[in-house]
């Protein structure tokens, strides 16, 4: 990350008094690079105690092909508890799917807004919204789910009730509009001035530039913000936990209700005994969320990496 | 000498309605933070006064105030910020100052990544965990606010980082000619020139953690009490859960009392938001290199 130059500090010369700022000055170091490294301990430190928490689960009631095939989510049955999480997965799915599909082309389409046609003021501003639609919180959000989406869903398609797929969706879309926005933003000013200009020179107008030239160079870009998204819906728990009507059933259509991963630990963490199955068994819905993020993440950051190794 | 060609006029007509539709998707994401912004205030205002801000929830929250919530927010925030900000901008110092190109440089620019895209519930699970049963903490003020830092880490990491990489090369140079140390560098002239872009940094971050629920549901804020906090091994109220707790929770609410706490809540967050952009558009003014 430092830039490499001829000139370089005092305590690297050979022959240097081993002084007390020098020591200061080693003392420092390795505070620091203690410091820099934390955010490995965390993230080895999360796995680590979920997984310790989760562990006895997974060796002892979990059965694998129930907890991935079984839509059975049924933690306090007396005669026989099943633990499936197939109906919230599938409802996950579900969601984050559809509000990709509300926020990506609108995120995109803003996103080309303010790179390619605004300017100046009107720039700012639009990046000054952008900023405080991010910040309201994901509570708010669920509780204007819960007060303004529902009655107007109720209302406009006459269904008897306004939380589920569609509202989550709507949701979430707004949620994740933000930073998909900025994401692509980032892609279209990735792009190298030059392209436009030669596209421009040989007499493209800025549509044709936008859609020949300038898509395509920001591709991959695009794709790691869309990712993105879809990381930021399976993560989601507090608005989704109540736009979503939180009963267990795979969903068939728009109005019906689902249940999300998130959304079940945010509910029964609270309600279970430390140690019980049920208990572990939510630890392991979060090994398991905390896995497929990862990998969303990761996959994200290596496409975006590819474009400016390239 | 030249007239435009039809063709010409044509792309002009093309390009316009082009920049209309992509005019209109920018204003399909304005209209929502409008319209909930209004609806906030108007259905919300009328729940607010000073005795709503500064007295104790009654008639089992169905009225009085949120006073205890406001309270036990800041206390979270409070200590959530002296455990991350110390750490997070030490850590920026170490990948801005001191790491070298290498595979362990890599390795924590992707943790700092992944960290940053942890879902908020499984951050509970591990506070829950780590410092509630591990660390014996119980359910307190320490570790919903711990758990808080660590969640707000990467992003204090990321902009601390960018803050002091601004700082041009060579006033570290100029300083090292001198016989600095590379501590003593760093401590007169990076942090210094760095500070204001980390606090900028830091206050979006204090609108973050006051607005954050499931990580602090199960680590330390509680449904209601009837005190406020005495220390830090204390469970507290918190604005974020008691909007959760009012809006799903409780029956027989009249409207307004969730409206306001959710008025309260996004005005505390908006107004943090706009004193860093402040803040920002003063340094990008300001700086001369």
């Amino acid at each position: 990350m430092t830039a490499h130059s001829a000139i370089q500090p005092t305590h690297v010369t050979v022959g240097d008094a081993k002084d007390k700022n020098w020591y200061i000055d080693k003392s420092f170091e390795i505070l620091m690079f203690i410091c820099g490294i934390s955010a490995i301990i965390f993230v080895v430190g999360i796995f680590l105690f979920v997984f310790k928490e989760g562990l006895g689960f997974i060796l002892g009631d979990m059965n694998f092909s129930e907890f991935f095939l079984s839509q059975k989510w049924r933690p306090t049955s007396l005669n026989k508890a099943t633990y499936g999480i197939l109906a919230m997965v599938a409802g996950t799915a579900a969601v984050t799917g559809l509000a990709m599909l509300i926020c990506l082309p609108i995120s995109i389409g803003a996103a080309i807004f303010i790179a390619e046609f605004a300017k100046g003021r009107t720039r700012e501003i639009l990046k000054i919204v952008i900023e405080f639609l991010a910040a309201i919180p994901s509570v708010v959000w669920g509780f204007i789910a819960l007060s303004i989406m529902n009655p107007l869903i109720i209302n406009v398609f006459d269904v008897p009730m306004g939380l589920g797929v569609l509202n989550s969706a709507i949701i979430l879309a707004l949620m994740a509009a933000p930073i998909v926005t900025s994401i692509a933003e980032d892609a279209f000013k990735a792009v190298p001035d030059t392209y436009r200009e030669a596209a421009e020179a040989l007499g493209a107008t800025r549509w044709q530039t936008i859609y020949k030239v300038i898509l395509p160079a920001a591709k991959n870009g695009l794709l790691s913000a869309g990712l993105l998204g879809v990381g930021r819906g399976f993560g989601e728990t507090m608005a989704i936990l109540m736009a979503s009507g939180h009963s267990i059933n795979i969903p068939t259509s728009v109005f019906d209700s689902f249940r999300a991963l998130t959304a079940t630990i945010a509910a029964e963490l609270g309600e279970t005994a430390v140690g019980s199955p049920h208990y572990q068994s939510l630890f392991a819905i979060g090994i398991f969320l905390f896995l497929i993020t990862f990998i969303i993440n990761m996959t994200a950051d290596f496409i975006v990496r590819g474009v400016r190794k390239g | 000498m030249f007239e435009a060609a039809p063709i010409n006029l044509q792309n002009e007509q093309v390009q316009n309605r082009f920049r209309l539709m992509f005019g209109g998707m920018m204003v399909i994401l304005i209209i929502p933070v409008v319209i909930i912004l209004a609806t906030l205030v108007i259905k919300g205002w009328p729940a607010i006064s000073w005795t709503f801000l500064f007295t104790d929830p009654t008639n089992g929250m169905t009225a009085g105030g949120i006073f205890p919530a406001l309270f036990g927010t800041i206390w979270l925030v409070v200590v959530s910020l002296l455990a991350s900000v110390p750490l997070g901008v030490a850590a920026a110092v170490y990948l801005s100052e001191y790491a070298p190109d290498n595979m362990l440089t890599r390795m924590i620019n992707l943790a700092t990544i992944n960290l940053a895209g942890v879902p908020s519930i499984v951050h509970a699970l591990f506070g829950v965990g780590a410092f509630v049963i591990f660390f014996r903490f119980g359910t307190s003020i320490l570790a919903a606010s711990l758990t808080l830092a660590i969640m707000t880490l990467p992003v204090i990491i990321v902009s601390s980082w960018e803050s002091m990489q601004a700082v041009p090369r060579a006033f570290r140079e100029a300083c090292w000619n001198m016989g600095a140390t590379r501590w003593q560098t760093i401590r007169t002239v990076v942090l210094p020139n760095a500070i204001p872009g980390i606090l900028t940094g830091v206050i979006l971050q204090v609108s973050r953690a006051a607005g954050e629920t499931a990580p602090i549901m199960f680590t330390g804020a509680a449904m209601f009490l009837p005190f406020l906090p005495n220390s830090v091994f204390d469970q507290t109220m918190a604005l974020a859960l008691h909007l959760f707790v009012v809006a799903t929770q409780v029956p027989d609410i009249p409207e307004s009392l969730p409206f306001g706490v959710a008025l309260v809540l996004v005005g505390i967050v908006l107004i943090m938001n706009t004193l860093a952009i402040w803040f920002r558009m003063r340094l990008r003014g300001k700086k001369k290199w």
